[in-house]
């Protein structure tokens, strides 16, 4: 039950992009069509849910303080937590390549479609910033995977519903200095306020 | 038109340091390279025009400090990127262009949160995930594989100069009104007075949400582009 919570939580009361606004450029660059935004949502799930893991172990057995001890007993005081943002990045990085190499050879329609937003999930701030928040929160190997999974789940949500909502704004009379950009930050401000009303919501 | 050539070809010189970068800026003062100062402000903002830098931008804004801090810490680490980068452009292999990218702007990341750490520790806490997502901030990348890749060290420090400016300027902008709505204080400073909440006056609570910001800035980019009708319908 703890595990579906922690899904829950982290598709609707904590979503990504409408509660903590992380991965805000790729949402409104490519939520223009539903076409293209699923493909990304789709494409952030996957790199969430393998780099979430990932990066729990990368912290387990090498940052976290005397974590280096299965080596030697002597590496057992070594704190290397501020080297946290770079191998995350990395390890991120590698990631994001593995899976471009891999969409490319099996699915290359998909690839086709989703162009360069694929390299560009490497900088995504939803990516690295479920990785520290799984490190602050300290959560488990399967805590981690799950949140991996709510979280990329979350994002697919929100960036598919403005994709719809904006397809349909195309046909209405806003004012021209708010057409497009202008109108897109309303409608996620009003998205976030109604994702509010999830709050407090515990099975 | 002599003089122009000698302006548009300045003399050499082999940079690899921010220094030095700005020692061979100083004859190189032309309007090309003053609209790479201003340009961001207003026609090319990063956030209301080119869309980037975005995330950052609503999270740390709800009081003037944090949004203060966190744009000097983007500056930082915008121009000291843009300026290494640039310096080295030539010796990276562009198979590795963005690992090598991620990897000086997470070096710098990391220095400016240790620093951020030792001398302004509450508002460290306060930002805590926030400085080490500088590291994703699409301006600096962006900026990056704009200009830094294909420029020289002298145009790409003004262009992050500007850019961080520009997104200085929007995160002051929406600060300014969050915490003014939202508490009441600036900088921590109580500026409405007391006899205006003794009269009924209410600090707004949903300032102090993320949505405010959203809505701010959709206000920010009403007003810019009313006023500059070459950025409307531009993205």
């Amino acid at each position: 039950m703890d595990l579906v919570n922690i899904f829950i939580k982290a598709a609707f009361l904590e979503n990504m992009v409408l509660a903590y606004f992380l991965g805000m450029c790729s949402f409104l660059a490519v939520s223009k069509t539903v076409k293209t935004a699923f493909g990304l949502g789709i494409a952030v799930i996957f790199v969430l849910a393998i780099t979430a893991p990932l990066n729990w172990a990368v912290n387990t057995y090498f940052l976290k303080e005397g974590a280096l001890g299965f080596i030697h007993p002597s590496l057992a005081a070594v704190d290397l937590t501020f080297l946290q943002f770079i191998v995350f990045i990395a390890t991120i990085a590698s990631m994001v390549q593995l899976v471009e190499i891999i969409v490319e050879r099996f699915f290359p329609p998909l690839y086709n479609a989703l162009g360069i937003f694929l390299p560009l999930i490497t900088v995504n701030c939803a990516i690295l910033g479920g990785s520290l928040f799984l490190i602050e929160r300290e959560y488990a190997f399967d805590e981690s995977v799950v949140f991996g999974l709510g979280s990329g789940f979350g994002f697919f949500l929100a960036i598919v519903a403005l994709a719809s909502i904006r397809e349909k704004l195309r046909y209405s009379h806003i004012p021209p200095a708010m057409r497009g950009l202008g109108m897109a930050f309303l409608v996620t401000g009003l998205m976030g306020l109604a994702f509010m009303s999830f709050a407090g919501i515990s099975l | 038109m002599s003089t122009d050539s000698k302006l548009e070809n300045p003399i050499v010189v082999p940079v690899d340091s921010a220094v030095d970068a700005k020692a061979a800026k100083e004859p190189f003062w032309t309007p090309k390279s003053k609209r790479l100062l201003t340009d961001p402000f207003n026609d090319d903002n990063p956030i209301t025009v080119q869309v980037l830098g975005v995330c950052s931008a609503l999270a740390v804004t709800t009081q003037l400090k944090t949004a203060l801090v966190m744009s000097v810490s983007v500056v930082v680490v915008l121009v000291f990127s843009n300026v290494i980068i640039s310096a080295i452009r030539n010796t990276i292999p562009s198979r590795i262009r963005m690992i090598v990218q991620l990897l000086v702007i997470s070096g710098l990341v990391v220095m400016v949160d240790q620093v951020l750490k030792a001398f302004a520790y509450d508002v460290a806490r306060q930002l805590s995930v926030y400085i080490g997502l500088i590291i994703t901030n699409c301006i600096i990348m962006g900026r990056l594989e704009a200009m830094a890749m294909s420029s020289k060290p002298s145009a790409s420090l003004l262009d992050g100069i500007g850019n961080g400016v520009g997104y200085g300027a929007i995160l002051i902008v929406v600060a300014f009104f969050r915490e003014l709505f939202g508490s009441g204080t600036l900088l921590g400073f109580q500026v409405i007075p007391q006899v205006v909440y003794d009269m009924g006056y209410v600090n707004n609570g949903i300032m102090l949400t993320s949505a405010a910001a959203m809505f701010i800035i959709s206000i920010v980019i009403w007003i810019q582009r009313s006023r500059n009708p070459k950025l409307v319908d531009i993205s």
